[in-house]
């Protein structure tokens, strides 16, 4: 029988079970609107304070902080045109060039209405220099905003120290989370940050539901106008089943997170050596140290990421790529450009990531398959018989 | 994005993938800065087109507009070959997604390259215009062009 190997759950991840069962009442005999005062309603009403008070014990934050949003990028979004909007210092912001799209076509969008921003560089590893922020702030830098974890070269952001320098500065700090939630030890304390973006569905969770953290003292302009939902600033009915799943999904994944870390970086680590052992012109992208547990993204020479992507799915594999052709745009990842990749590397990118539900013959299947998968459009690719036949300088 | 049925057949099983060492005609389209590299062989008998074959680097389209490019031309008359345009590859793919049409442009302008060398290699003139403008597969303006588009059954 035919495997199938998930191994894309930087994309998104499976629903855990205990995750459906804890939301099930809510879709079905426990359909109450959380503002009706009745015991119907009041159950789920209930049942959100329950979630916002779990949400915030696991960030380290208190219930009053969490707000209920539609998922990782309408956080970013509401964290980073609310913080512009009202700044009293000006508009300037300060991003990475590394970002998610959820947060650079923000900041692009503020450009468009008159702010300025600046894109701080990476290293090849893939790291912010907290030098460069510093040398980076202005009198008029409204926001500064980092991811805490890149999504596709699962880099860790030193963002304590970047957060550090910001409040020196006295500038707010926001980061995009989504990655880093529910894989690694995420606190806002000792993040330091003011805002924080998360969403479900990375870590077990349902789709369409994420939340934002917003530190006490920190203005939030009003999203959504309507109702007193979400303390009036994101109006509208809660979406009760998913906000519990949310919940739900939260505190299994940090449930023995230290554990689930130790197999996953192994089982991550045996990928990355077992790949670049077998196969010739391959390289990891991104820091190999600094790096998410389950996060592998390598490139391979002389071949194209959709190419690779669509015949490892004819196996049973499923994984992603940051190839131009894969990004529905004509240039490769912004990210792997951002880490000095030129255009021909970046688009033979293969990005594989693991968590905890996967296992250790899924990294054995993807070893024995992959080499046999990459030869096979290696023979088929005009690019590859001059290495092949020549050699090629494989500094990249 | 979607790809049709067609368009997965011939990127699951290209045809005429390879090379042809005596070839009578090769062209060579794209770049590898743009992600797609198209190179065609073509073998010539009294003006029709014997024997084809492709080599690709790039996306699943480029694969699938490659493999129908040679379909579409074996067997064919020079004259008959250098009449097809990208989008009779579109057609015959069953679409294209419109990020993905300059693969079919690429393809044509692989085949015009491979008899253009072939007229060259005969000593006889086939003026550049005569093959359109030169694609690198990532000028976009192609994107504009708009394929066969089918309803989607629900």
């Amino acid at each position: 029988m035919k495997r199938f190997v998930y191994a894309d759950n930087a994309a998104t991840t499976k629903l855990d079970g205990a995750v459906l069962e804890a939301m099930l009442p809510y879709l079905t005999e426990q359909y109450g609107n959380p503002s009706s005062i009745y015991a119907l309603g009041q159950n789920a009403a209930r049942a959100i304070r329950a979630a916002r008070e779990r949400v915030a014990f696991e960030l380290g934050a208190k219930p009053e902080e969490i707000y209920f949003t539609g998922g990782g990028s309408e956080s970013d979004t509401w964290a980073i045109r609310s913080a512009a909007a009202l700044s009293k210092r000006g508009k300037h912001i300060i991003t990475s060039v590394i970002e998610h799209h959820a947060v650079l076509h923000a900041v692009e969008a503020l450009e468009r209405e008159g702010f300025e921003a600046t894109y701080l560089g990476v290293d090849r590893d893939g790291l912010v220099s907290p030098d460069e922020l510093s040398a980076a702030i202005r009198p008029d830098t409204a926001l500064i905003t980092i991811m805490t974890a890149n999504n596709e070269i699962g880099v860790i952001q030193p963002i304590a120290e970047l957060s550090a320098i910001a409040r020196e500065h006295g500038v707010p700090f926001h980061t995009d989370a989504v990655q880093a939630v529910g894989h690694i030890p995420v606190n806002v304390d000792a993040l330091g940050v003011d805002m924080l973006s998360l969403a479900a569905h990375k870590f077990h969770g349902p789709k369409g539901v994420g939340a934002l953290y917003v530190r006490r003292g920190m203005r939030l302009q009003n999203l959504i106008y309507g109702g007193g939902q979400e303390r009036g600033k994101r109006a509208g009915t809660e979406n009760t089943a998913g906000i519990v799943g949310l919940a739900k999904a939260l505190a299994l994944a940090n449930e023995d997170l230290e554990e689930k870390m130790r197999v996953t970086t192994a089982m991550r680590d045996r990928l990355i050596d077992g790949i670049l052992g077998s196969i010739p012109y391959s390289r990891l992208n991104g820091s190999r140290e600094r790096r998410l547990p389950g996060n592998v993204n390598v490139s391979i020479e002389f071949i194209e990421g959709e190419s690779l992507i669509l015949r490892l799915d004819e196996q049973g594999i499923a994984a992603s790529s940051g190839s131009a052709c894969t990004s529905g745009s004509l240039d490769p990842s912004h990210v792997l450009l951002g880490i000095g990749l030129s255009h021909e590397v970046a688009h033979g990118s293969l990005r594989l990531s693991l968590d905890h539900f996967n296992t250790d013959e899924d990294v054995d299947y993807i070893l024995e398959t992959l080499p046999g998968v990459v030869a096979e459009l290696r023979e088929m690719s005009p690019l590859w018989e001059h290495a092949d036949k020549e050699g090629v300088d494989n500094a990249v | 994005m979607l790809y049709s049925d067609k368009v997965m057949d011939h990127f699951r099983n290209p045809r005429n993938v390879g090379e042809i060492p005596d070839a009578d005609g090769v062209g060579e389209v794209g770049n590898a800065k743009c992600g797609d590299i198209m190179r065609i062989y073509l073998k010539v008998d009294d003006g029709i087109i014997s024997d084809v074959k492709f080599k690709t680097f790039g996306c699943g389209a480029a694969v699938a507009t490659s493999s129908m490019a040679t379909e579409l031309i074996k067997g064919k008359s020079l004259e008959e070959a250098l009449c097809i345009t990208n989008k009779a590859v579109v057609e015959a793919l069953d679409g294209l997604p419109p990020v993905k049409l300059h693969c079919s442009v690429l393809a044509e302008e692989a085949v015009k390259a491979a008899i253009a060398d072939y007229y060259k290699r005969q000593g006889l003139d086939l003026k550049a215009e005569e093959c359109g403008p030169v694609c690198e597969g990532c000028c976009g303006s192609c994107q504009s062009f708009d394929g066969e588009d089918v309803l989607p059954e629900l």
